[in-house]
């Protein structure tokens, strides 16, 4: 598939180093998105109440975490252990592996920024772009989602809930994005010129020890611009060439090393070099 | 009590070991039912599916069914487009599988489809890149060839052929039936093809990415070749399993070794370059991406046993049991070699399906294991058991055969 360059590239850049695994960006996430949480009972299916109980949040194949954390180790024993956490979005890949498979275009790559989007009307939920991304960026909604009873009121009114048997991901919080180039509008302001922090995802701005940067990879003037070319910067699994938008960095070299395969060398399969833009 | 209903010439069993019989189908078919009511009306979550295997045993069935549902198009090709007039023997029979196969297809992708309601959006937004695209269309539209091809026969049953407007009729729809064969082959070959592609492009799945020619990967011609490698024997063990179950010869055992020797020749051509492709993979695209063949495997649910025995023991040795003539004309040894084949084509469905989304292709990521939890085997159980109610029902009241009265009434034939 044909690359497409957009002016404006929104990514991030994840500092592996800072990140204490606290999880606050999933929770951010979570609350920003409308992601449902997992409930056992669903008071308003007869037919559910009558066999057996939903997944709970403790199956964690079956949850909805558009940000998951993972956690890495260095496979030491005691003393010389280490652990990374490793949080991750949707990559909003350059050429993404999901939005060629998609049957019925629920899923797309063509809006300037560059994001991956997840169109839930349309989408039938066949989950080949979840067979397809590499990341496991993709979640299912096996079941109905259900707020228990005054969770509701906690909705956010710009995201739309989304129902059962539909795939999602994260968009970059794309409800903030389009909040951002209206103020720019009305203050007058170009809305595909946004300065570095008009725009940012609930999990960069909840990460309490700040190791998501948020911001436009094509914008010098943006702090993301100088750190996805840092020398410890790297994107995960690169050489499949899938060009992802979010960079990580990392001082330890073990660290950097997990984020591809090195069991064999040879050369990147129709991967771009490291630098972006 | 039916009796007026059968093929001319022939004996069925009573109708109470009939009604005793489909009963028994019956009641495992609503079992299944059970289990389907549960996934449309609850949700996906009953079944052992989860966000790491989207795809698992419904789509493993699928595509098992439809590479088995193949011997459907690929006689009707070799019937009808090149007279080969052997074939007419059994080509009713390939119809019947053919339908049931696809049927079943897509009665199971009904469920596994997370808004079946949405299913018609592949044709009103369809995105023209996608091999899964191809695959709605063609199913669709040969689930309806097949169809068509499958109505002749039901109205050259007894009775109803009595009746000249359906008598003219379906003389008329096998008048032109080797149009629709050709449109078959053609839409079949393509879906047949697509499935395959629909692995071969993912990037982001090295167990399954293939390099190719123009637009298809290596997958969509191996798919195609593996299919109507063991369509046609699937059907020879189908006649055969139907002749022990009734007691009666049903297919001469020429037409059972034709058959056999076209599959035989196909899954040659077929291990032939599926080798060649899987040595490929091995040294030339795995090594690109910084991974080896030995990180493919894992343990012993995800072991290279698997990919042996599919290549192996149910490739290469059926496929040399079939075109052997010795071997392939003694009865006993042609359908171990069909069973084998069978086995090896669901083996590589299975594997391309679920060993393809296991491998963690992030380094720090884990196997995980897929477990098909009952609602899923009880759906596809349903199928099969469709699949035998639609072939019992077919064998009692229509002329499937031709020679069944010449090899069972007819004295000194």
């Amino acid at each position: 598939m044909q690359m497409k360059e957009f002016k404006v590239k929104w990514g991030m850049v994840i500092d592996v180093d800072k990140c204490t695994g606290c999880g606050a960006c999933m929770v951010g996430c979570q609350v920003e998105n409308n992601i449902a949480p997992m409930t056992k009972k669903d008071p308003y299916n007869y037919v559910q109440a009558l066999t057996w109980d939903r997944d709970d949040a403790s199956n964690k194949l079956k949850t909805l975490t558009w940000l998951y954390v993972y956690e890495l180790s260095n496979g030491k024993s005691f003393p010389e252990h280490e652990t990374a956490y490793l949080p991750r979005p949707c990559m909003q890949c350059g050429n993404p592996a999901c939005v060629p498979v998609c049957p019925v275009v629920a899923t797309e790559k063509n809006e300037e920024g560059g994001i991956v989007s997840q169109v839930t009307p349309r989408c039938i939920g066949c989950r080949y772009c979840m067979a397809a991304c590499p990341y496991h960026a993709r979640y299912f909604n096996w079941w109905d989602p259900i707020w228990p009873e005054g969770m509701d009121k906690g909705l956010s009114p710009s995201t739309a809930v989304r129902p059962r048997g539909v795939v999602e991901k994260c968009s970059f919080c794309h409800s903030r994005y389009l909040d951002a180039k209206d103020q720019a509008r009305q203050d007058g302001n170009d809305p595909m010129d946004l300065p570095d922090g008009a725009y940012n995802t609930a999990c960069a701005d909840i990460c309490p020890t700040k190791a998501i940067t948020f911001g436009d990879l094509n914008n010098p003037e943006h702090k993301v611009h100088e750190l996805a070319k840092g020398k410890n910067a790297y994107r995960l699994i690169e050489k499949l060439g899938l060009d992802p938008q979010v960079y990580y960095t990392s001082e330890r070299e073990w660290v950097r090393k997990l984020g591809d395969n090195y069991n064999a060398d040879g050369g990147a399969h129709g991967a771009p070099s490291n630098s972006h833009g | 009590m039916d009796s007026k209903l059968f093929p001319e010439g022939t004996q069925r069993c009573s109708f109470g070991q009939f009604m005793l019989w489909m009963g028994f189908l019956g009641a495992v078919f609503l079992w299944g039912v059970y289990g389907a009511t549960l996934v449309l009306y609850n949700g996906i979550g009953t079944t052992g599916l989860d966000n790491y295997f989207g795809f698992g045993a419904w789509i493993t069935f699928d595509l098992a069914v439809i590479a088995l549902g193949a011997g459907a198009f690929f006689t009707g090709l070799l019937k009808y487009i090149l007279k080969i007039k052997q074939l007419e023997k059994i080509i009713n029979l390939t119809v019947i599988i053919g339908f049931c196969c696809y049927a079943g297809a897509m009665l199971i992708l009904v469920l596994d489809v997370g808004q079946p309601t949405r299913a018609w959006f592949g044709y009103w937004h369809p995105n023209v890149h996608s091999m899964l695209t191809e695959v709605i269309f063609c199913i669709t539209c040969y689930l309806i060839v097949l169809i068509i091809e499958f109505v002749p026969l039901i109205l050259e049953q007894k009775q109803l052929n009595k009746i000249p407007f359906i008598h003219a009729f379906a003389h008329n729809l096998h008048v032109n039936m080797a149009l629709f064969a050709g449109i078959g082959a053609f839409l079949s070959t393509f879906h047949q093809g697509s499935l395959g592609g629909m692995y071969g492009v993912l990037i982001g799945r090295p167990f399954a990415f293939r390099e190719g020619f123009f637009i298809w990967p290596w997958t969509f011609f191996l798919f195609i070749l593996s299919a109507v490698g063991t369509g046609p024997v699937f059907t020879v063990l189908v006649a055969t399993l139907m002749e022990k179950i009734t007691g009666k010869k049903l297919v001469d055992f020429k037409t059972k070794a034709l058959m056999a020797k076209i599959a035989g020749s196909m899954l040659s051509v077929y291990m032939f370059f599926k080798i060649i492709d899987t040595w490929a993979w091995a040294t030339g695209y795995l090594p690109s991406v910084g991974l080896t063949f030995d990180d493919m495997f894992y343990g012993f649910i995800y072991g290279k046993w698997l990919m042996f025995s599919e290549i192996v023991i149910c490739g290469i040795v059926p496929a040399i049991m079939l075109v052997v003539p010795s071997i392939r004309n003694r009865p006993g040894l042609l359908y171990t070699a069909g069973i084998l084949a069978c086995i090896g084509v669901s083996l590589n469905r299975y594997i391309f399906t679920v060993q393809t989304i296991a491998f963690p292709v992030m380094p720090f990521d884990t196997w995980q294991l897929y477990y098909p939890n009952w609602v899923e085997y009880a759906t596809s159980i349903m199928i099969i058991a469709f699949g035998f109610i639609v072939i019992s029902l077919s064998y009692r009241y229509l002329p499937v055969f031709p020679l069944e009265t010449k090899l069972n009434y007819q004295s000194g034939d």
